[in-house]
């Protein structure tokens, strides 16, 4: 195939795709969000300038939604990382069936989100559901328990997507060459000291990605957390934002919400990379 | 400062014997080297003495005691790898440390950068030290495993090839060091390597391995004048030890259409003559033969000749003028001419 077919084949139709569905509505809602329209009106949109974003960041509620979001994000992925870190060295060693077992133990990533939200709504209810049962805990409203919830889904969020960390961290931790730890054994190092000497500087960068993905997710997290509870403690800030902008129909506002968890998104990401580059450099 | 011994180790992996009833003895300060092919089992050998490996049968004594349940960070030995395994991402300087900061049995700080700023001097890596290791040459990268293998006293080192991943010239000046540093160091030293030169040049004793099985131990002299069998013999010496089929008629050695003096062996019974290529004369009366080919090497020339069916090789001074396609009278010196048994390839002065 010629390069011009190429391009015409399958460069062409990418961008053409990318502009309609990705860089359009994002410049477009960027100028919704200097406006006060509202999607359910038909009444024209005013330009407020900078009103929304002023309104929205002196909002002690919208304030209250990023704060459980942090909560929410740094249990999560702390949750996914010690779980499919420590899931990996365990995996990392020649094992019966191991191909099979990796393959499973990936399942619950593979799954819907929603899907998964209806399983653990069901693992946690109160009256038949197996966790109550198998921890002894009677009638324990995981969902409707205000302090909780949060941390309920955080579970369900850890159970599904640790997988993930798993499968980085298996793969960095392969690429650590044996005779490393052989010459580790030679010099006498302890299976601690050689964990921290060695293992973990070495799988750190790819560590690190599995991490900006997963703080990524789950600062956007929706799915899990909207099928799960609807209580005021469990409102993250895409719940907010999807409940401003289709339930409330302030539609002006919630574009100038989602720039504003778009940059906070970008501004953590680039902390993350910026040490990451530090790690590698090491 | 220890002594090693082996007593009849065996082992497998899964269906493949690696090393088959190897018995060893390394006597304390000597510097030992295994030579054998790839896959002779030199490297096994290596780490069941480490720990790394665990033998499938027999026993492995470091100073008369018996380690083979012993675990490598017990036994206190040093090991270089041919593939350096220094630890990435640190500095030279935190690689030599890392045997001494081990919180099995650590060091003081002070007594730390003694011995590390002592280490790089012997190894003339001072100026390395604040360098992360992987901008570091082949050779400056060696120096350092070697160093961290220094850097500690232990009981043994233990050498994987660690030469045999550098160029020619880098390679002839570290085996001089490393033998130097053996001598100052007055330690047991075991030494892999598939080089003979390697083996003949450094080795206090050497072990000669073939297919799991160690074939003769002794003295690079003693292995070089005397292989045991045709084996040790091509597999020592460059250019090989030459090898002739045939027999002793009437104190003649004959092989094939030459025919050469040879006292005192027992006549008609089927041989292979070895006669190393210094050993070889050209000129004067002799076998006729002719050569084939002519190597210069500066110091001495190797002569190809034929005789007959036969081809030979003969180490000649440069001094003698030969050129391929002259006829030439063959001659050897009878005295170092080696017998072995046609059948079972055993030199006749070990009892073959």
């Amino acid at each position: 195939m010629s390069d011009l077919a190429i391009r015409n084949l399958f460069i062409i139709p990418t961008i053409v795709f990318l502009i309609v569905f990705n860089i359009f509505p994002l410049l477009y809602s960027l100028g919704y969000s200097f406006t006060d329209f509202r999607a359910s009106t038909n009444a024209p949109a005013n330009f407020v300038g900078l009103d929304n974003y002023r309104t929205l960041l002196s909002d002690p509620f919208i304030w209250r939604n990023f704060t459980i979001t942090a909560k929410y994000v740094i249990v999560s992925v702390t949750g996914q990382v010690i779980v499919g870190f420590g899931v990996a060295m365990l995996l990392n060693r020649e094992i019966p069936f191991k191909g099979l077992l990796t393959t499973l133990l990936l399942l619950p990533m593979m799954l819907s989100m929603a899907v998964v939200g209806l399983f653990w709504k069901m693992l946690y209810d109160p009256n038949f559901g197996v966790i109550n049962y198998a921890l002894g805990l009677g009638k324990f409203e995981w969902l409707a328990d205000p302090d909780m919830a949060l941390y309920a889904i955080a579970i369900a969020d850890i159970w599904m997507w640790s997988p993930f960390v798993m499968l980085l961290s298996l793969a960095g931790l392969s690429a650590v060459p044996k005779h490393l730890y052989e010459a580790a054994a030679i010099d006498r190092a302890s299976g601690l000291y050689t964990f921290f000497r060695i293992t973990l500087p070495l799988v750190a960068p790819i560590l690190m990605i599995a991490i900006i993905f997963r703080t990524m997710e789950a600062f956007k997290t929706f799915d899990l957390a909207y099928i799960l509870a609807s209580q005021p403690t469990t409102e993250v800030i895409s719940i907010r934002l999807y409940k401003m902008a289709f339930q409330e129909w302030q539609t002006g506002m919630s574009c100038a919400l989602a720039y504003i968890v778009l940059i906070m998104v970008l501004a953590i990401t680039n902390i993350y990379i910026k040490y990451l580059n530090k790690v590698k450099e090491r | 400062m220890a002594h090693i011994e082996l007593r009849g180790v065996t082992k497998t992996f899964g269906a493949a014997r690696a090393l088959s009833d190897l018995s060893l003895d390394i006597a304390d300060g000597q510097f030992f080297v295994l030579l054998g092919e790839t896959g002779a089992g030199k490297t096994t050998t290596l780490r069941l003495i480490a720990g790394l490996e665990k033998p499938t049968e027999g026993r492995v004594f470091i100073d008369g005691q018996d380690v083979t349940g012993w675990g490598a960070a017990e036994r206190d030995v040093a090991l270089v790898l041919q593939q350096y395994s220094l630890y990435p991402r640190y500095t030279v300087r935190q690689n030599l440390e890392f045997p001494l900061k081990s919180p099995i049995r650590p060091s003081s700080p002070a007594e730390i950068a003694a011995r590390v700023a002592r280490v790089a001097k012997t190894l003339r890596i001072e100026h390395l030290l604040d360098r992360k290791t992987d901008r570091l040459s082949g050779g400056e990268m060696q120096r350092v495993s070697i160093g961290r293998a220094i850097v500690r006293t232990p009981k043994v080192f233990l050498m994987d090839e660690p030469l045999s991943a550098l160029d020619a010239k880098l390679r002839e000046a570290l085996r001089a060091e490393l033998k130097d540093l053996q001598m100052n160091l007055g330690e047991t030293f075991l030494f892999v390597t598939h080089d003979q030169v390697e083996a003949m040049s450094m080795g206090d004793r050497i072990g000669v391995l073939n297919k799991g099985v160690l074939v003769q131990v002794g003295t690079p002299h003693e292995i070089y004048t005397n292989p045991i069998n045709t084996f040790v013999a091509r597999a020592v010496g460059s250019p090989a030890m030459n090898l002739m089929p045939g027999a002793v008629e009437r104190g003649q050695a004959v092989a094939g259409s030459l025919r050469l003096p040879l006292e005192g062996a027992e006549s008609g019974r089927p041989l292979i003559f070895g006669i190393r290529p210094e050993d070889l004369e050209l000129g004067g009366e002799g076998a006729p033969a002719r050569v084939v080919d002519v190597e210069n090497h500066g110091v001495e020339k190797i002569v190809t000749l034929q005789v007959g069916a036969q081809a030979l090789r003969a180490t000649v001074p440069v001094t003698l003028r030969v050129v391929a396609g002259d006829a030439v009278g063959l001659g050897w010196n009878p005295g170092k001419v080696v017998l072995f048994d046609q059948a079972t390839g055993r030199s006749l002065r070990h009892g073959g």
